[in-house]
């Protein structure tokens, strides 16, 4: 069984977005904060900003490193993780539950399709391993 | 009766209680505030005492809260108990690639404290400081005998800041010809600064691919060498220590499109008065005279970043610059194509007097310094090799790029050996760079070290290449005899980026 | 040589060693039409004894401030200098220590520093302060940038005209390939920055107002004529100061709705040393901390509890972000922000108030005495001044320079000498006192106004 949840998709990027009715909830992957280390900050975008697809909507932090995080989908700020300002470890410890990132409200659904499966990402992180 | 001739183990010392011992007070001054101490005697007041209250009204402060209040008693134990903390290049090897960490000479100190060069102020009349601006001139001179260069500024304060002013002139010069252009060239394995610097100077950065020896490789240089391209950036030898055995036809490319060729001259401590870069077809170049020549780290600067060029990038120099004027020296604004100052006053004329007491000191000696610089680095390299990984095998220069790879077998990372190496008394090698090498140990050791403390680091290195293997737990919780152990830095990093959070972790509270 | 340790015998083992015939084996891959084995064009090594000779002769043939009474300010004032800190600043651990990217082994640099970043930020009255910038203009350069980041998508900068000219000249220099337009204001009659010029000057497009304070002239501006003008459009607040001892004795910049200060923080126990290292410093609000540029010490702990100090955000920095860095910025003062810390620790509370009270004291008897003086001298300026003020000279400023030299006295810096290309204020001097200067000093320098 994968350890990625299939309720939703995955970006190459390493976001997942899980999608309810228009509303959309973004974060990054398991991999990715394994990747990342302690994550120390997260500088989010504002409240109704609008993304298109594959935009960069903000950064994540950790000691050493800094990651864009990418809006897989298009759509509009509508809420921020209130708890990461005090707790960003909060994406290390649940990045599939509680350390979610933002939600938008989606501009079309399109681009959903080109994103990947719960079981295709699984096979796409391991492929980037052994690049 | 008692047992004089018999040999009993002594009892076991018994350690102070940690908070009693003198030597392990932590923290700084403003933890134990003593109201009412002081520190400093005036001499009474030779004129009528002003009021500042009177004077300023609304404006008037009566105090600075918060401040500190200590004898001098108070204040030179703190910073005595400070310094002890610190490792140093007066104690032991520091193998910092890139970083050339060589012995401090105490000469450059003395004559940099000389009251006629230390206790002179700037806008001083020009006749008063002639002296000032002849050691600014005699530096000048021995820059270009060492690089070839028709002018050397002095005035950057640092690598970083020359770089700055090379790509400000670069692009001076451009405009003036009529173009601008958009790009500048930099490779995948330069430091951090080039990019930055680039950007600054109001152009794009395209990356160059390093060949498989890490040098610039040829036909990708000739497909992105578009007339968009301004410059390209190098380090030679580059960030893995490898010497770019094709610079001349590197430089012929970059001049066929109009564009400059830019060197960085961090390591010019691997052929300083053996090459000179302007016969290697450089343009422009800054120096780290806290490198090179020897000026001290001082624990993060200051230091100083002069930019050679060639003749073409003359007009734009930043002013003023020294000429000679009678039978003495003179400074000259009077350059219309100046690119401007890249601060106030001439430079870190302190950093300048040091440098040419180190240049004076080699004369025409100084070769001896890259050739001693290599044959260390060399010899450190035979010795490490069978123990660490060597990602590129090409000849090495002044420094050494190894990689954690054999030890990430053990689940020990180079941050660990550096780390575990602490515990020998030396210093860590370069580690977050270059970037093409992941788990980097880049080892510069200076051609100041003896082989004895060559020898004395590589059987460190050793050691803790066999403490991987046997009991890596060692060298993954190191280090262990230093004054604290591995601090949370990630803690420090989010309590700092929390919004409304600066006290204490980024200065004391407001007391 | 002396700095090289290794025997000539030592020197062929380490050859033999690597398996190389000669030094030149080990520089085979340099192209041989650059490879130089003649040595370079220079004397031959010269020992100490001679170097002191050299460098000694030359340095005799300066001017310096422990021989001459100097009024010479305009932006690096000769304080004191306690004994112990050029001392302390010789100890090898200090003096010789690398960049503090290893905490453990670098707690002395990394306390030192955090410290620092404290007593700027209580001397200013803002939140955060950094571990040091390069000196004062540069300083300035960086908050303008700062301000830019902070504010984003705005593309003008006012100025005042009472910031130091050369700051204003650095300005224009980082800022020539930004699409940035620089907007300077004129001072008022009184010395101070017109406040309706500056409110004028101002608009949404600014993303930054600047003044400094004592300006140029030494005239002392008020903080909460540029917040306001700022604040009124959503654009920054900088203050510029590089003579610190003023904050000890006027509202510092944080305590009047400031957004960043910056400046100059040499006043604080370094030499002039003809313009170089100094120290400067960047300040600002918690708000603006993510985007200030340099280095910043933070306090965290160990595994055991036991305090200590590390770098922190480094992602702001060059080495991380690369072309997305808040700045090219790679190295701080690090030695001389220690020399201000330790001057500052001994200085206290009590010993910065009474050193301002002095240099105030004879400032202000310096001014009442020209004021009263018949001949070609007046105060230029009404404004409220701290320890420099500005000569205005009826006759030529070179021969006032002429004269007092034959006094021995450094009279002052000719406004000419900041401005060589400006046509106004030809007929100015600016003149300084610090703690330093002694009544019969500040006698001189009258003397020599008198004899007009």
């Amino acid at each position: 069984m994968s350890v990625y949840p299939d309720d939703r998709r995955y970006s190459r990027s390493h976001e997942w977005i899980r999608v309810d009715g228009d509303v959309g909830t973004i974060g990054i992957s398991d991999h990715a904060q394994k990747e990342l280390g302690e994550v120390v900050f997260v500088d989010m975008p504002e409240l109704g900003e609008i993304f298109d697809a594959g935009q960069e909507f903000g950064t994540i932090e950790s000691v050493k490193a800094v990651s864009e995080l990418f809006l897989p989908v298009a759509g509009e700020i509508i809420e921020l993780n209130g708890v990461l300002a005090d707790e960003p470890g909060a994406v290390n410890e649940d990045p599939h539950g509680d350390g979610w990132l933002v939600k938008i409200k989606l501009s079309s659904d399109a681009e959903m399709d080109s994103l990947l499966s719960a079981a295709d990402y699984e096979k796409f992180v391991e492929e980037e391993a052994k690049a | 009766m008692s047992d004089h001739g018999t040999l009993t183990s002594p009892e076991p010392l018994v350690r102070a209680d940690s908070r009693l011992d003198r030597r392990r007070r932590f923290g700084s001054l403003f933890d134990a505030p003593h109201p009412g101490r002081v520190g400093v005697l005036f001499p009474p007041l030779d004129v009528p005492e002003a009021d500042p209250a009177a004077l300023y009204g609304k404006q008037h402060r009566p105090v600075v809260e918060g401040e500190v209040e200590a004898s001098e008693v108070d204040v030179v134990r703190h910073f005595t108990r400070l310094s002890q903390m610190n490792f140093a290049i007066d104690t032991a090897l520091y193998s910092l690639g890139s970083c050339t960490m060589k012995h401090n000479p105490r000469l450059n100190e003395e004559i940099a404290r000389l009251p006629g060069f230390n206790d002179t102020h700037p806008y001083a009349p020009e006749h008063l400081a002639q002296g000032n601006l002849e050691l600014l001139f005699r530096l000048e001179e021995a820059l270009k005998v060492l690089t070839g260069f028709a002018r050397v500024t002095l005035q950057p304060s640092a690598g970083a800041n020359g770089e700055l002013t090379g790509a400000l002139m670069i692009r001076a010069a451009h405009v003036k010809a009529g173009n601008a252009r958009k790009h500048v060239l930099v490779p995948d394995s330069a430091h951090g600064t080039n990019p930055a610097t680039a950007h600054f100077a109001g152009y794009s950065v395209v990356e160059l691919g390093s060949s498989r020896r890490g040098t610039v490789d040829l036909s990708e240089l000739e497909a992105k060498l578009t007339e968009d391209v301004a410059a390209l950036m190098i380090t030679v030898p580059n960030t893995l220590g490898v010497f770019e055995d094709r610079i001349l036809d590197v430089a012929k490319l970059v001049h066929g499109k109009g564009a400059y060729l830019y060197l960085d001259g961090a390591n010019f401590n691997a052929f300083v008065g053996k090459v000179r870069p302007a016969d290697m077809g450089v343009d422009v170049m800054h120096m780290n005279l806290h490198k090179t020549f020897s000026t001290p780290h001082g624990g993060g600067g200051p230091g100083a970043g002069p930019v050679g060029v060639g003749a073409s990038l003359v007009p734009f120099l930043p002013v003023p610059t020294v000429e000679r004027a009678g039978g003495g020296f003179r400074l000259d604004y009077d350059r219309p194509d100046s690119i401007g100052k890249m601060r106030a006053f001439y430079g870190n004329f302190g950093v300048l007097v040091r440098a040419l007491t180190y240049i004076l000191s080699y004369g025409s000696s100084i070769p001896e310094v890259a050739e001693n610089a290599v044959l260390n680095a060399n010899y450190l390299r035979k010795r490490l090799a069978p123990f660490y990984d060597l990602k590129y095998d090409a000849p090495s220069y002044h420094e050494i790029v190894f990689s954690d790879h054999r030890q990430a077998a053990m689940g020990v990372h180079n941050i660990d050996i550096a780390k575990r190496l602490m515990d020998f008394g030396f210093h860590p090698p370069t580690m977050s760079f270059p970037l093409i090498v992941p788990g980097a140990l880049m080892i510069e050791p200076t051609e100041t070290e003896g082989k004895d403390e060559l020898d004395a680091f590589a059987d460190a290195m050793i050691a803790i290449a066999r403490e991987c293997e046997t009991s890596p737990g060692i060298v993954t919780s190191a280090p262990h005899t230093t004054p604290v152990g591995r601090l949370d830095e990630a803690g420090a990093a989010r309590e700092a980026s929390r919004p409304g959070n600066f006290a204490p972790v980024l200065r004391a509270p407001v007391r | 040589m002396r700095y090289i340790p290794n025997s000539p015998a030592e020197r062929d083992s380490l050859l033999a060693a690597v398996g190389a015939a000669s030094i030149d084996d080990l520089f085979a891959t340099v192209p041989r039409a650059v490879y130089r084995t003649e040595p370079p064009g220079l004397p031959p090594p010269a020992s100490e004894i001679e170097v002191r000779r050299d460098l000694g002769r030359i340095a005799a043939k300066n001017a310096h401030l422990g021989d001459w009474t100097s009024f010479l300010g305009a932006g690096l004032y000769s304080h004191h200098s306690p004994a112990f800190v050029s001392q302390l600043l010789l100890r090898g651990e200090f003096l010789t220590s690398y960049t503090p990217y290893q905490a453990e082994v670098a707690q002395g640099t990394l306390t030192a520093i955090w410290e620092f970043q404290t007593h700027i930020a209580l001397l200013t009255g803002m939140d955060v302060a950094n571990a040091s910038m390069y000196e004062g203009a540069s300083a300035f350069v960086e908050a303008v940038l700062m301000a830019e980041r902070l504010t984003k998508r705005k593309t003008k900068v006012v100025v005042s005209a009472g910031v130091h000219p050369e700051y204003r000249r650095c300005l224009r220099t980082y800022l020539a390939n930004f699409p940035f337009t620089i907007v300077e204001v004129p001072l008022g009659e009184d010395g101070t920055t017109d406040a309706t010029a500056l409110a004028a000057a101002a608009d949404d497009a600014t993303f930054a107002v600047c003044v400094q304070s004592p300006n140029v002239f030494g005239v002392v501006e008020g903080w909460r004529a540029v917040s306001g003008a700022a604040h009124a459009h959503d654009a920054l607040a900088i203050g510029v100061v590089n003579e610190m001892f003023s904050l000890a004795v006027l509202e510092p910049p944080g305590a009047a709705g400031v957004d960043i200060a910056c400046g100059e923080a040499a006043s604080f126990g370094l030499a002039p040393s003809f313009g170089g290292p100094l120290v400067g410093f960047l300040a600002c609000r918690d708000a603006g901390k993510r985007q200030i540029p340099g280095r910043l010490a933070g306090r965290t702990a160990d595994a055991e509890g036991r305090p200590g100090f590390c770098l922190t955000l480094s992602t702001r920095e060059q080495h991380i972000r690369r072309e997305r860095a808040t700045s090219n910025i790679c190295t701080n003062q690090g030695l001389f922000a220690l020399a201000a810390t330790m001057t500052l620790s001994v200085l206290g509370k009590k010993g910065l108030r009474e050193t301002a009270v002095q240099c105030l004291s004879k400032a202000e008897y310096l001014k009442a005495s020209v004021k009263a003086l018949p001949g070609p001298f007046s105060v230029a300026f009404a404004g409220k001044t701290f320890n420099e003020f500005t000569l205005r000279c009826g006759v030529p400023v070179d021969e006032v320079l002429r004269r007092a030299e034959a006094r021995k006295v450094l009279a002052g810096v000719p406004y000419a000498r900041l401005e060589p290309a400006a046509k106004a204020y030809r007929d100015l001097l600016l003149v300084a006192v610090t703690e330093r200067t002694p009544r019969s000093g500040l006698d001189a320098f009258l003397d020599t106004l008198r004899s007009f």
